[in-house]
């Protein structure tokens, strides 16, 4: 286990440099007329910005390398991630405002998606080619191609036009009033939700199918246990262990569904965060959010191959 | 040599229509994916003949009008005909679809018969590289990118390319992996054959069909990616009628005099995106069992 952890810690080294490398090349290829379109568009008399000051400020006076060290530099040793250009807030205040909000509406619609994939792919491969097992099937195909943003727009309106019921928008922190916030966020969290679970509930269907037939089920069933041991204590658990790796891999669609979901509810997340910062053309505050949710994302990649070590002893010796 | 043309053409057509009557009789949900999707090919490569009105032809007397037989879909805040808009949407959505898929198709399949062949400290690095690049949530770094570039088709059909190209490099490659060691390739490397002649008369050919899903499910994910994008206000600038874009935040305050602008758009992604998943199984199953399961 202790050189599977090490294995999988030293693989995350080449991983974080080259996310940082590809954060700063491509916020690094701001070309020329961007510069003169943010003092165009930003009253520049007001900020009192001229163009070499902005220059300097973005830090594009120096060479390619000086600016990556100086800026890799400036987060590792002082957390430091920048100066918003327009707001003169330390970037890395903002993002740890913003972050708890993602993180809530991310575990809400997670748990969401799972509590509808689980249960209904469990079904669906208890009940295999019957006509429970189709719909449950159809349904999932569909949702994956239902745009997210298209079912927000219609929770927006047509609950609005027949019953003059419209989603909160009024945003609360959680600790302040859970009850008001939870209110706002579970609609956006269960679209998303949904939407994610089409993924999960396949998964567990075709694990499920495939730990039914195992020798061991088949001792289970002959033991005379009822259906719902054999197939929660024997089956579920088995084939639930790759599910925890989907989420992994779910993880950035999960991030990017958030974005759209906070733009429409007006949840002030880092989606949103991310969405002002790029039309106000506020690059460190999007350099920011860009590293944050990468390495955030590659961070829990990792927890999950390490649990996976832990779920299954068979991934460990590999 | 034309004989042997001749002899080959029917031969081959015959296997197309084989496939095809397989895919109708094996798969028929697949199937009707397929002809949704050429459906939607056909409305967007003849969408100037097929539109009744402009794509911005202005109406003011005409502003909102609920679905009736002159406009099927309704019409917009400024009169303009929904059902012509969706049609010029869905040549759009061909357009930017079919450019990025092939993009990114080829990247994937560049990369991922370069990685899988050639392995070694050359695979390893740059499977680090991929490791890195896959943990960006993909909207995200087209978000970043439209805010460095700016909004437009090329940089949209670009970026999804290469964003696209870079992860699918992974299923091409795992594909090579197994292909690499069949025995007509350690005889064509025992025989002194060049590696580039290997990879393209043994490798490229027996990795076709991932290559044939790949593509065919990229061109759903593109058009929802756009649509997404154009949704936030940064993808192909308005007045332009994209899906995404009819159904984004300055359109969304007319819904609710007239709701039918949020159905057209939406409704038209959906079918599209539906269709193209549905083919995409299906020719995975029937052409690759390998991948089953996968996605």
């Amino acid at each position: 286990m202790q050189t599977y952890v090490a294995r999988r810690l030293l693989a995350l080294v080449p991983t974080l440099f080259f996310a940082s490398l590809i954060v700063f090349v491509t916020v690094r290829l701001i070309p020329g007329d961007v510069i003169d379109l943010m003092l165009s568009q930003n009253d520049v008399s007001a900020s009192k910005l001229t163009r070499d000051q902005l220059i300097a400020a973005l830090g594009l006076d120096k060479p390619m390398w000086e600016q990556y060290g100086l800026w890799m530099g400036g987060i590792l040793l002082r957390g430091d991630f920048g100066q918003s250009l327009w707001q003169s807030t330390p970037v890395a205040e903002l993002l740890l405002a913003r972050m708890p909000v993602t993180l809530e509406l991310g575990l809400l619609a997670l748990i969401v998606g799972l509590t509808v994939a689980i249960p209904i792919g469990v079904y669906s491969a208890v009940r295999q080619d019957t006509g429970g097992d189709y719909v449950a099937r159809s349904f999932s195909i569909l949702m994956l191609a239902v745009p997210s943003f298209w079912m927000g727009t219609m929770v927006m309106v047509f609950p609005s036009i027949w019953w003059g019921w419209s989603p909160e928008v009024r945003f609360v922190p959680f600790f302040a009033d859970p009850v008001q916030n939870l209110k706002q966020m579970i609609i956006p969290a269960i679209i998303l939700g949904t939407s994610l679970s089409a993924v999960s509930m396949r998964l567990t269907r075709t694990m499920m199918l495939e730990v039914l037939r195992q020798d061991y089920i088949r001792t289970a069933w002959a033991k005379g246990l009822s259906e719902h041991l054999v197939v929660s204590r024997h089956a579920l658990r088995n084939a639930l262990i790759p599910v925890v790796t989907l989420i992994g891999v779910q993880a950035p669609l999960l991030i990017g569904g958030a974005v759209i979901m906070e733009q429409i509810f007006v949840i002030p997340g880092m989606g949103l965060l991310l969405l002002d910062a790029v039309f106000q053309r506020d690059y460190p505050i999007i350099t920011g959010v860009f590293l944050v949710v990468g390495v955030a994302i590659m961070l829990l990649n990792l927890l999950i191959d390490l649990s996976y070590g832990l779920l299954d002893p068979k991934v460990r010796y590999r | 040599m034309a004989s042997v043309l001749e002899a080959r053409t029917p031969r081959q057509r015959s296997a197309l229509a084989a496939f095809t009557i397989r895919l109708f009789k094996e798969k028929p949900l697949g199937a009707a994916g397929a002809v949704i999707f050429l459906l939607f090919l056909f409305c967007g490569v003849f969408a100037d003949l097929l539109a009744p009105y402009g794509m911005n032809q202005i109406s003011p007397l005409n502003r909102l009008k609920p679905p009736s037989w002159q406009h099927p879909f309704g019409t917009d805040n400024l009169g303009r005909d929904m059902l012509s808009r969706c049609l010029y949407g869905a040549q759009l959505s061909v357009i930017i679809g079919f450019c990025a898929a092939s993009l990114a198709t080829i990247i994937s399949v560049v990369l991922g018969i370069l990685t899988g062949y050639l392995g070694g400290r050359f695979d390893l690095i740059s499977q680090r590289f991929v490791d890195a690049w896959m943990s960006f949530p993909d909207l995200i770094i087209l978000i970043v990118v439209v805010s460095v570039l700016g909004p437009g088709m090329p940089q949209i059909i670009g970026t999804l390319g290469l964003l696209l190209g870079i992860g699918g490099s992974r299923i091409i490659r795992s594909a090579v992996v197994s292909v690499r060691e069949n025995m007509y390739v350690h005889a064509a490397q025992s025989v002194g054959a060049r590696t580039p002649r290997i990879l393209w008369r043994h490798i490229l050919p027996n990795v076709m069909p991932p290559i044939i899903v790949l593509f065919t499910t990229r061109v759903g994910t593109v058009i929802l990616a756009e649509s997404g994008l154009s949704f936030l206000g940064l993808g192909v600038p308005p007045p332009a009628p994209t899906w995404g874009g009819m159904l984004s935040g300055s359109g969304r305050t007319f819904m609710f005099q007239g709701p039918w602008l949020a159905l057209a758009p939406g409704l038209c992604l959906t079918l599209v995106v539906y269709s193209t998943n549905m083919f995409g199984d299906a020719l995975r199953d029937l052409l690759d069992p390998r991948m089953r399961g996968s996605r």
